[in-house]
């Protein structure tokens, strides 16, 4: 395969779509390498880098898209500030390498644990840059927190993984870090207890940040968030509402519950272990009776249950198996083969697959930016 | 402010067009005489009317299939209405046209306190969806002014806010899936009570696209446990550039106020005659509501008076109990009728970054003077989400025009500096004619092509939105 093409601005870049003579890999820093993306040429987009815009008191960044997740986390910490939605780390999970960039985190739509509270990548996606599949340069939303000017082409672009359009700049809302953290942890729950226990949590008025269950562990976690007094406050309540699941275990230490909710966040507990991996986006209280379905090697529950990682043996059609259900699965982690046959993207009943893919071919009349990832 | 010229063709075939609709629809569904078609001649933006061929009330999804089936067979243009709410003319009609009305389509279908969602039919009122919900202890958080009479079909075609936003996201935020008629009738359904739809993210763009990708008739709707209380506090500043930087603190602070309201003088005199809310007389005025425990809210409004102070406030003032939170509430609450009863009233919405706030207040002022037009500022500052309220004589000839330069030299001035020419009311007819300001053709075009997939006739509220020359070439297609 020949070297990746790497634009060192927008107009190059835009002047490389326009003149590819064949399909493009997008790549921001290659670690989530999901589907059969059918391209020898890969489109680098480790040239545009850097923050072009930072202003703490209007809580606004805005980055290139190929800057490092990490430089932007560096950045924002020094106010301390964040990117609420907790954008997941994919390298332990898929094994792989590179660098994390914020293009690739708002092309996928990435959220973490928080998701449940604040919300995913797209809800805090203010504006886009954008190159489509002829080349032209366009430009949606802006930099302020409300804009209603126009359709809304930012989301349209979250989580379209590349296939409408490579992102060359976001403009992102960020929050101020909260000052301090509790996490409750129930032992012992079974799948339909712990998600009982995680909505009786979910729908009180302590504002939980995070709420997720790893049967494998028999672990329940659930955390409350921000000035350390209203946290003691909510902990304590929460735990006397969640009495009749068991008495809860708080941890109040700030490193011990980073590394609880990264290793949520990341799926710590399938990485390095053999097997497909699939995400599947369900109804909370439906999840239990999924998972059973699923006769899967290993679950997790994140978002209260609306969000389940399964580990399955390799090759295997977890859609089939699954039947008919309100949500979706994706196709995280499998062989190349598995990829080949099993589609990433769960399949959309026909008029909307129909509009997907008019969509498509409006922004990429050629076809050539991410073939045979999404449809 | 111009209308394509209805179609002689569509209007010819009226009887036609009627009766077919009338087969379809049950008795009292479709208003034909001209006596009652005028209760559609206009939505909130009175300055425009025109009464529409006709209008069809339906009741549920499989009516407004059948409604628009035959409209788009007769090739006639549809403008849906939620409750006709619409600042920027969103539910303007032509006479070509038939007003597709959502307000029969108002019932709850599922409540999930487990999952925390409500599927509702979407002409159910804003309000009436959290009324459906708050005996559990719920309710659904994006809250427009007119949270009262607009519905969740117009909330998800222009993308409402509210004074909460700040907090709890606009309706983008909290809608999770749609049930949706196309223009050629054909149904689809998109996301549901899971956090995500999958595939592409067409909820996202449906949701603020004004009516014109398709007419949604049920939304599935994030709920929220309510907090245990909210306390505001008010504070005055002897300048908008002080109340400015003090917003621009509390936010640097960590302190997630769920509102952040904002008076300028000119809105504060004229609210004061009107509600007696019992204001302070000073140049700027802050209204901050934090949520949570009382004992919360005490740590939350220490910090936040804290940080008032260093700004030497003219007037610091802590709601001791409801009565008294509501008194700082009635003043905002009832601005813009106080400014309704000085003059008629534009009020825009468009947005700038909270650092800018100083510098566009003065220079309305400075418009304000060489205009020769009142005007009043009240608005989230949180967010940055402006509302000017330009005041004019609708009765004296010309004033309008004046008014409406005035608008959009003030939306000019929102992109200059960063911004955008509506936060949270839409584009509708209102300012279709400035998005060539914020958007260069190319980014346009590519709005434009999201329509043609959804409605490649472009009969769905078609003449909004996108500047008429802009968009020619499509909707004569």
């Amino acid at each position: 395969m020949a070297a990746p093409l790497t634009p060192s601005s927008e107009a190059e870049l835009a002047e490389t779509v326009a003149g590819a003579t064949g399909p493009l890999r997008i790549a921001g820093g290659d670690t989530r390498r999901i589907g059969a993306v059918q391209a020898e040429s890969v489109l680098s987009l480790s040239g545009l880098s850097g923050i072009t815009l930072y202003e703490p008191g209007a809580l606004t960044l805005v980055a290139r898209a190929g800057t490092p997740l990490a430089e932007i986390e560096a950045t924002l910490a020094a106010q301390h500030q964040w990117l609420a939605f907790e954008p997941m780390d994919h390298r332990a999970l898929q094994g792989s390498a590179g660098t994390p960039t914020i293009g690739g985190v708002c092309a996928a739509n990435i959220a973490g644990p928080r998701r449940v509270q604040v919300g995913a990548a797209r809800d805090f996606m203010l504006g886009v840059r954008f190159v489509d599949g002829a080349g032209r340069v366009i430009r949606n939303g802006g930099r302020v927190m409300k804009n209603v000017t126009g359709y809304d082409l930012v989301k349209l672009l979250a989580g379209c993984h590349g296939t409408l359009g490579v992102l060359t700049e976001v403009a992102l809302k960020v929050l101020p870090e909260v000052e301090t953290s509790a996490t409750l942890t129930l032992a012992g729950l079974g799948d339909a207890d712990a998600v009982a226990a995680m909505a009786s949590a979910l729908g009180s008025p302590f504002e939980i940040t995070g709420a997720a269950h790893d049967p494998g562990a028999g672990l329940t976690r659930l955390r409350v968030e921000g000035f350390a007094a209203s946290v003691a406050y909510r902990a304590g309540r929460l735990a006397e509402r969640l009495a009749r699941f068991g008495r809860a275990e708080v941890e109040t230490d700030a490193a011990a519950n980073a590394a609880i909710w990264t290793a949520i966040r990341d799926v710590a507990a399938f990485a390095g272990r053999r097997g497909d991996v699939w995400r599947l986006s369900v109804k909370a209280t439906q999840a239990p009776d999924l998972v059973a379905r699923a006769a899967a090697r290993g679950a997790v529950y994140d978002w209260g249950g609306g969000l389940v990682w399964l580990l399955t043996e390799e090759g295997a059609d977890l859609r089939a198996r699954l039947g008919h259900f309100a949500g979706h699965a994706t196709l995280v982690r499998a062989s190349a083969e598995t990829r080949a046959q099993v589609p990433t993207f769960h399949p959309e009943p026909a008029p909307l697959a129909r509009i997907s893919a008019g969509l498509r071919a409006k922004f990429d009349p050629r076809g050539i930016l991410n073939p045979g990832l999404m449809g | 402010m111009q209308m394509p010229a209805p179609s002689q063709k569509v209007i010819g075939a009226k009887a036609r067009i009627v009766a077919r609709l009338r087969a379809a629809l049950p008795e009292g569904a479709v208003i034909h005489e001209l006596a009652e078609t005028r209760a559609y001649e206009c939505d909130a933006l009175t300055a425009y009317r025109c009464p529409p061929l006709c209008a069809v009330l339906p009741a549920s999804t499989e009516e407004v299939a059948a409604a628009l089936r035959i409209c788009h067979e007769e090739g006639v243009p549809v403008v849906p209405r939620g409750a006709g709410t619409s600042l920027a003319g969103g539910a303007l009609p032509t006479a070509d046209s038939v007003v597709l009305g959502v307000a029969r389509l108002n019932r709850v279908l599922e409540t999930d306190y487990d999952n925390r969602f409500v599927r509702v039919q979407a002409g159910r009122t804003n309000l009436s969806v959290t009324g459906a919900v708050e005996a559990n202890g719920f309710f659904y958080a994006p809250d427009p002014s007119s949270q009262l009479a607009c519905a969740i079909a117009g909330n998800i075609a222009m993308n409402s806010g509210g004074a909460h936003c700040l907090k709890y996201g606009v309706t983008t935020n909290n809608l999770l899936g749609v049930t949706m008629v196309l223009m050629d009738g054909s149904v689809i359904e998109i996301g549901g009570a899971y956090m995500d739809a999958g595939g592409l993210d067409l909820l996202g763009v449906i949701c603020g696209s004004e009516g014109q990708l398709g007419v949604v008739t049920e939304a599935t709707l994030r709920i929220l446990p309510r907090p245990e209380g909210a306390r505001p506090v008010l504070m005055g500043f002897d300048s908008n550039e002080v109340a400015g930087a003090c917003v621009s603190d509390i936010i640097k602070a960590g302190v997630l106020p769920v509102a952040i309201e904002f008076m300028d003088r000119p809105c504060i005199e004229a609210t004061e005659a009107f509600a007696h809310a019992g204001y302070p007389m000073c140049e700027a005025l802050l209204i901050v509501e934090v949520e949570g425990s009382p004992a919360e809210i005490d740590h939350q409004l220490g910090l936040i008076l804290d940080i008032a102070r260093r700004h030497d406030p003219v007037e610091l003032r802590e709601a001791r109990d409801a009565d008294e939170a509501a008194r700082i509430w009635l003043g905002r609450k009832s601005a813009f009728g106080a400014m309704g009863q000085i003059n008629d009233y534009m009020c825009l919405d468009g947005t700038i970054p909270v650092s800018a706030l100083p510098t566009v207040l003065r220079r309305i002022g400075e418009m304000s003077q060489s205009y020769g037009l009142a005007v009043g500022n009240v608005f989230h500052a949180g967010d940055g989400n402006m509302h000017p309220l330009i005041l004019y004589d609708a009765n004296k000839p010309g004033d309008l025009e004046k008014c409406e330069a005035f608008g959009a030299e003030v939306l000019r001035l929102c992109v200059e500096v960063g911004g955008c020419l509506t936060g949270e009311h839409g584009v509708g007819i209102e300012k279709r004619d400035l998005m060539g300001v914020q958007y260069d053709p190319a980014d346009l075009d590519a709005q434009m092509a999201v329509k043609d997939v959804f409605d490649p006739g472009w009969l769905l509220n078609a003449a909004k939105v996108f500047p008429l020359a802009s968009s020619q070439a499509r909707r004569a297609g």
